[in-house]
C-alpha cells in the first residue's frame, strides 16, 4: 500500500501531509504536525481526550483516517485562544476548576465548543450528553459541567452585547 | 490565625491552569527528540510458565526492527522498587528469565524505528512456553500444595519472620470471652485499575556529556531515578530525570516500569528512545490496587463498645509485591478504624498469586479497611440495636488514646467531623452527642 | 419490584504522610533580579495543585504576592531531593521544607534590606504586597523587587534559602507491630442517598454529602476539588471498578474504557461537603493533608445505604448489578425460611 499526499486546513492554516494508508487523523497531527494539544489517552475510541472539530463536528481523531479530513478544516484547541484572551470556555474552566491533571481537559473544551457553537443555551442534561464519551478521572465531572453551562452564560451575554 | 494569613487560605487559581485549558501544558509524550526509536513489549501471553526458548529471528527481520533486549541485557536484572528503604528480597525480573508468573509478565523489548515496526516485529517473537499450574486466590495460594509463586518457597511476603504483619494490643481472645455479642463479617474487594488517562510513560535521550535525560510521568522521580541506577548498575549522576507534570496517577505511577527498560535500550542504541504504555496496557499490565479479603470479628458489649477486634486481612500482591507489603503495614497500623478499642489483634497478609503485580493506590492498604470496618460497624449497630451514629459516637476515638500500634492519638476530630456531618445533612444528634468532643479522657474515664 | 431509597453513613480518619523509610522532601529558593522568587523542587503535581499551593506557603512565608512566585519542579539535575508525591505527603513534607527554605530567604532578603534602609534587621517587616517597611515608620520602605536588584548590582550577595524536612525512619516492632508510620490524622465522614431498583438490581446515588476535616487549607477551592473528585472515585470504586470482573478467577479483564465501567458524567450524583480545619502542629501553616481520603468514606457509605435501602447487606466490591439482585434473591428465600441473605457469614 502506497503513501498519499492529503491536504486539509488546521484552523487557518493550510497542510500537506505525506501518509500511510490509515494513519489516524491523531497521529498526523500530534506527531508530524505538532498538534499536541491532541491528547492520546487510549487510542480506540474510548476516552475523547484527543477530541477535535472537524468542519465544527466534534470528531475523536484517533479514530478518523486522515484521508477522511481531506480538503476539509479542523479545529484544535490550539486554535481556540486569542494570543492575549482565553476562550469564555477556557475561562469557565479555570474559574469552577473544571480540571485538575490537565489531560483530559482539551478533549472536554473541544466537545464543549462543539456544543455550545450547536446549542448556545443547553440544558444540563444536554451538556452531560455532549460529555458523555470523554473520561475524566479526577474531578468527577460536575466541575466541568457547571463551567460549560457558565460559559454559555457568558457566550449569550457576549452575543447579546453584539446585537 | 487565619487572619494574619495572606494568602495561604485562599483559593487562589492554579497557576498551571492556562498551561492546561490552552494545551500547552507539555505532557510526557507531547515530547519528540529527532531519530527517536520506540520500544515495545513481548509479553506472557499466560499466567505462569517455564520459558524454554525466544526466537527472535522473525522479528529481526521486519523492517525498522533494531534491537531486542532480554534479561542478559539487563545488568542487575531481579529487583524489588523499596529496595531503596530496605525491602528485600529482590524479587522482581526487569526482563523474565526462565519462568514468567503473571499474564503480561515482560520477556522481549524491541526497539524499532517506529511504533509500527516495534509492534509488528513484537507481534514475530515466537516464544517456546512449558505452562505450569497458577494459583489466584489469596487464601487458596497459602494452602499446603499450591503452586508457589516466588523464588523462596511460600506464598507471603516475610515481615521478620513472620509470614504477616502483625499487630498485638491487650488481650483479644479473653475480651472476646466476657463480650455479649461477637459480630462477624469477611469482605472481599477486588483489583481497581487507577486508569489515569495519560498512560505511563517516559523517553530517555543521551546527552552530549554521556548522560542520560529520562523525560518521564512518574510520581517519585528520585524513586525511579535511584531504580533505574541500580537495575543499570550505574551511577545516579548519569541520570538526569524530568517531569513533575502527570496525567493523573493515583499511585500508579511510583512503579518504575518503564525508566530502566527504555535507559537501556538508549544506552545500547545511542537514540533517545519512547516506551509508552499502550491503553490495554495500563488496564492489564499496570499494577492495580490489590483485591482484599479482610475477615473481622468484633467482641461488643451490650451497650455497643467494642471491646475486642480482630482482624485478619489478605491482600493479593499478584506475582510480585512492589509497594504491597508497605501497604499492608499501614492497613495493620490503622486496620482497627478510627475507634477506642482496648484488645486489638490484626494479622494482615501480603499473598503472592498469577495475578498481574499490585501495588500502591489512592488510599493505600486503608480504603478497603475503611470499607470492611465501617460496613461492620453498621452490622454491630444492627447486633446491639443502636443507629449507625451512635455506634460511631460511642466508640469514636479520641486525643490521648493509645491507638492498636502504640501511638498516642494527637490530631483525633471524629467526633467534630461526625457532628458537622450530621448537622450538615440535618440528622439530629442525642444531646450527649452534640456535647461529645475529642478532648482527652478524663481520668477514671467515662 | 420497586425502586427503594436508603443513606449509609461512615465516618473514618486518615493517616497521611508515611516515614517506615524515612520521609524526606527538600527545597531551594532564590530570587532573581527582578525581584521574584523561584522555588526548585524535584516533587510532581499529579494534578493536585501542588505547584499552586506551594507558591501561596512560600510566598505566605517570604511576605511576597503569590503571582511573585514561581515554582521550577520537576528535574533531578535543579531540584533537590523529594521522595515523590504519595501518601498525602506532597503538601505536608514538602511545604515544611519550603518554609524552611523561605525562611532563609527571608532573611537574606531583609538583611539587605536593613543596609539599604540603614534600619535594623528587627524592624523590619513585609507587608505581602510586595513592600519591606520599617516597623512604626510610615514612608520608610522599600520595594522587595529593588531589594533583590540591589542585592545583586550593589551589595554582590544572594538572595536565597535552602529548606529540608524529614520525619525520622521508624522500625516497626514485628511482634507487637507498635509503630510510627504517620504524621498526622485527617477525618471525614459521608452520608450517601442511593435508590435501588430492586428490578434491574442498579444502584444510583443520588448524593454524597461529607464533613472533612484536614487541618489547614492552603487552597479551600483545591480542597474542595479533592473531595468532589474522590467522592466520584469512591462511588465508582463502590459500584462500578474491577480490573478482574469474576475475581479470583483471572479471565475477562477489561482491556480499555469501554470495558472497564467507570460512572461518566450523567451518573454523577449531587456531591457537597463543609470542611473543618483544626490545624496540625507538624505540618505547614497546619496542613493535614487530603490526596487520598476522599475517595474512602464514600465506599461504605453507599455499601450502609444499600442495606438502609433494600436489607441487602453487601460485603464485596464493586457492588454489581448483579449482586444486588442475588442478594434480594437470598433475602426472599429467607423471608421464606431459606438461608441467611448475607454474603458473610454473620
Amino acid at each position: 500500500m502506497v503513501s498519499s499526499i492529503v491536504s486539509f486546513q488546521v484552523g487557518d492554516r493550510e497542510v500537506e501531509v505525506l501518509v500511510a494508508p490509515m494513519t489516524t487523523l491523531q497521529t498526523v497531527l500530534r506527531y508530524q504536525l505538532g498538534y499536541t494539544a491532541v491528547k492520546e489517552g487510549c487510542r480506540q475510541g474510548g476516552c475523547g481526550s484527543c477530541a477535535v472539530l472537524v468542519d465544527g463536528e466534534p470528531v475523536l481523531s484517533c479514530l478518523l483516517p486522515v484521508e477522511d479530513v481531506a480538503g476539509r478544516r479542523v479545529t484544535t484547541l490550539e486554535a481556540l485562544a486569542e494570543p492575549d484572551a482565553l476562550h469564555p470556555i477556557q475561562q469557565a474552566f479555570i474559574d469552577h476548576l473544571a480540571f485538575q491533571c490537565g489531560y483530559c481537559t482539551p478533549g472536554m473544551v473541544m466537545v464543549s465548543k462543539a456544543l455550545l457553537d450547536r446549542d448556545p443555551d443547553p440544558s444540563r442534561a444536554e451538556i452531560l450528553d455532549a460529555l458523555a464519551g470523554n473520561v475524566c478521572r479526577c474531578t468527577g465531572y460536575a466541575p466541568i459541567a457547571e463551567a460549560v453551562a457558565d460559559a454559555a452564560r457568558v457566550l449569550a451575554s457576549r452575543g447579546a452585547q453584539s446585537r | 490565625m487565619t487572619a494574619d494569613l495572606h494568602v495561604v487560605g485562599r483559593s487562589v487559581p492554579r497557576s498551571d491552569g492556562v498551561g492546561h485549558v490552552t494545551g500547552r501544558t507539555l505532557f510526557t509524550t507531547d515530547r519528540s527528540f529527532p531519530g527517536m526509536l520506540h520500544l515495545k513489549v513481548v509479553r506472557s501471553p499466560v499466567h505462569h510458565a517455564l520459558v524454554r526458548g525466544i526466537d527472535l529471528s522473525e522479528a529481526e527481520r521486519v523492517p525498522g526492527f533494531v534491537r531486542a533486549l532480554t534479561h542478559v541485557d539487563v545488568p542487575h536484572n531481579v529487583y524489588t522498587i523499596l529496595g531503596l528503604i530496605g525491602v528485600e528480597p529482590e524479587e522482581e525480573f526487569v526482563l523474565a528469565e526462565d519462568r514468567v508468573r503473571y499474564k503480561g509478565e515482560p520477556i522481549v523489548a524491541i526497539v524499532a524505528e517506529t511504533e509500527a515496526a516495534a509492534l509488528e516485529a513484537v507481534a514475530c517473537v515466537r516464544l517456546d512456553l512449558e505452562e505450569l499450574p497458577a494459583v489466584f486466590d489469596v487464601e487458596e495460594a497459602l494452602r499446603p500444595g499450591a503452586p508457589i509463586v516466588t523464588h523462596w518457597g511460600n506464598n507471603t511476603f516475610m515481615y521478620e519472620g513472620h509470614p504477616c504483619r502483625r499487630v498485638r494490643f491487650g488481650d483479644v481472645e479473653a475480651a472476646f470471652a466476657r463480650a455479649d455479642h461477637i459480630v462477624e463479617g469477611v469482605y472481599n474487594t477486588k483489583p481497581i485499575e487507577h486508569a489515569p488517562t495519560e498512560t505511563t510513560a517516559c523517553i530517555a535521550v543521551p546527552e552530549a556529556n554521556g548522560r542520560y535525560a529520562v523525560y518521564t510521568n512518574t510520581q517519585a522521580l528520585y524513586f525511579s531515578l535511584d531504580n533505574t541506577a541500580i537495575i543499570l548498575q550505574v551511577p545516579g549522576s548519569r541520570l538526569h530525570f524530568i517531569g513533575g507534570t502527570v496525567g493523573g496517577a493515583f499511585g500508579g505511577k511510583v512503579d518504575v516500569i518503564v525508566e530502566p527498560l527504555a535507559t537501556l535500550a538508549a544506552m545500547k542504541t545511542g537514540r533517545p528512545v519512547k516506551y509508552a504504555f499502550a491503553r490495554w496496557e495500563e488496564m492489564q499490565v499496570s499494577s492495580t490496587r490489590s483485591a482484599w479479603r479482610i475477615y473481622v470479628k468484633d467482641g461488643v458489649m451490650r451497650d455497643g463498645r467494642i471491646v475486642a477486634r480482630k482482624v485478619t486481612s489478605y491482600a493479593d500482591s499478584g506475582a510480585y509485591s512492589r509497594q504491597t507489603p508497605y501497604a499492608l503495614t499501614k492497613h495493620a497500623a490503622n486496620a482497627a478504624g478510627p475507634y477506642a478499642i482496648p484488645n486489638v489483634s490484626i494479622d494482615a497478609y501480603c499473598v503472592y498469586t498469577n495475578h498481574v503485580p499490585s501495588s500502591a493506590m489512592r488510599g493505600f492498604g486503608i480504603t478497603m479497611a475503611s470499607f470492611a470496618i465501617e460496613v461492620q460497624m453498621d452490622r454491630i449497630a444492627e447486633a446491639v440495636g443502636l443507629d449507625p451514629w451512635s455506634v460511631r459516637f460511642l466508640n469514636a476515638y479520641r486525643n490521648g488514646d493509645m491507638k492498636p500500634h502504640r501511638k498516642r492519638a494527637e490530631d483525633a476530630t471524629l467526633i467534630e467531623t461526625m457532628q458537622a456531618a450530621a448537622a450538615f445533612v440535618g440528622h439530629e444528634l442525642t444531646p450527649e452527642q452534640a456535647a461529645m468532643t475529642s478532648d482527652p479522657r478524663r481520668e477514671g474515664g467515662e | 419490584m420497586a425502586k427503594l431509597r436508603g443513606t449509609g453513613i461512615a465516618a473514618v480518619n486518615y493517616p497521611t504522610g508515611m516515614n517506615l523509610g524515612g520521609d524526606p522532601s527538600q527545597a531551594l529558593i532564590h530570587a532573581t533580579t527582578s525581584g521574584s522568587f523561584v522555588v526548585t523542587l524535584s516533587a510532581t503535581d499529579l494534578g493536585q495543585g501542588l505547584r499552586t499551593v506551594i507558591a501561596q506557603i512560600a510566598a505566605e512565608t517570604l511576605g511576597v504576592g503569590v503571582d511573585d512566585v514561581f515554582i521550577d519542579t520537576a528535574d533531578t539535575d535543579t531540584g533537590p531531593h523529594d521522595m515523590g508525591t504519595f501518601a498525602s505527603r506532597a503538601t505536608h513534607r514538602v511545604g515544611n521544607a519550603v518554609i524552611a527554605a523561605a525562611k532563609e530567604a527571608r532573611e537574606a532578603l531583609l538583611e539587605v534590606a536593613a543596609e539599604e534602609l540603614e534600619a535594623s534587621r528587627d524592624d523590619l517587616e513585609t507587608d505581602g504586597l510586595g513592600n519591606i517597611r520599617v516597623r512604626g515608620a510610615p514612608g520608610r520602605s522599600v520595594k522587595v523587587t529593588d531589594i533583590a536588584s540591589l542585592a545583586q548590582f550593589t551589595y554582590g550577595r544572594t538572595i536565597s534559602g535552602r529548606g529540608a524536612w524529614m520525619k525520622p525512619r521508624s522500625a516497626v516492632d514485628p511482634e507487637t507491630g507498635a509503630m510510627d508510620p504517620d504524621s498526622t490524622e485527617a477525618h471525614a465522614c459521608t452520608v450517601a442517598e442511593v435508590e435501588v431498583d430492586t428490578e434491574t438490581g442498579v444502584v444510583t446515588v443520588i448524593s454524597i454529602k461529607s464533613a472533612y476535616e484536614v487541618g489547614r487549607q492552603v487552597n479551600p477551592a483545591l480542597v474542595h476539588g479533592q473531595i468532589v473528585g474522590g467522592a466520584w472515585m469512591g462511588m465508582s470504586h463502590a459500584l462500578y471498578e474491577t480490573t478482574t470482573p469474576y475475581y479470583p478467577d483471572p479471565g475477562h479483564r477489561p482491556k480499555d474504557f469501554s470495558e472497564y465501567l467507570m460512572p461518566g458524567a450523567h451518573e454523577t450524583p449531587e456531591i457537597d461537603c463543609v470542611v473543618l480545619e483544626y490545624p496540625s502542629s507538624n505540618g505547614p501553616y497546619g496542613v493535614k493533608g487530603i490526596g487520598e481520603m476522599t475517595a474512602n468514606s464514600p465506599i461504605p457509605a453507599i455499601v450502609n445505604a444499600i442495606y438502609h435501602a433494600t436489607g441487602v447487606r453487601i460485603d464485596e466490591l464493586p457492588v454489581t448489578p448483579e449482586l444486588v439482585l442475588r442478594g434480594l434473591e437470598a433475602k426472599e428465600r429467607h423471608a421464606s425460611g431459606g438461608v441467611t441473605p448475607s454474603t458473610a457469614g454473620d
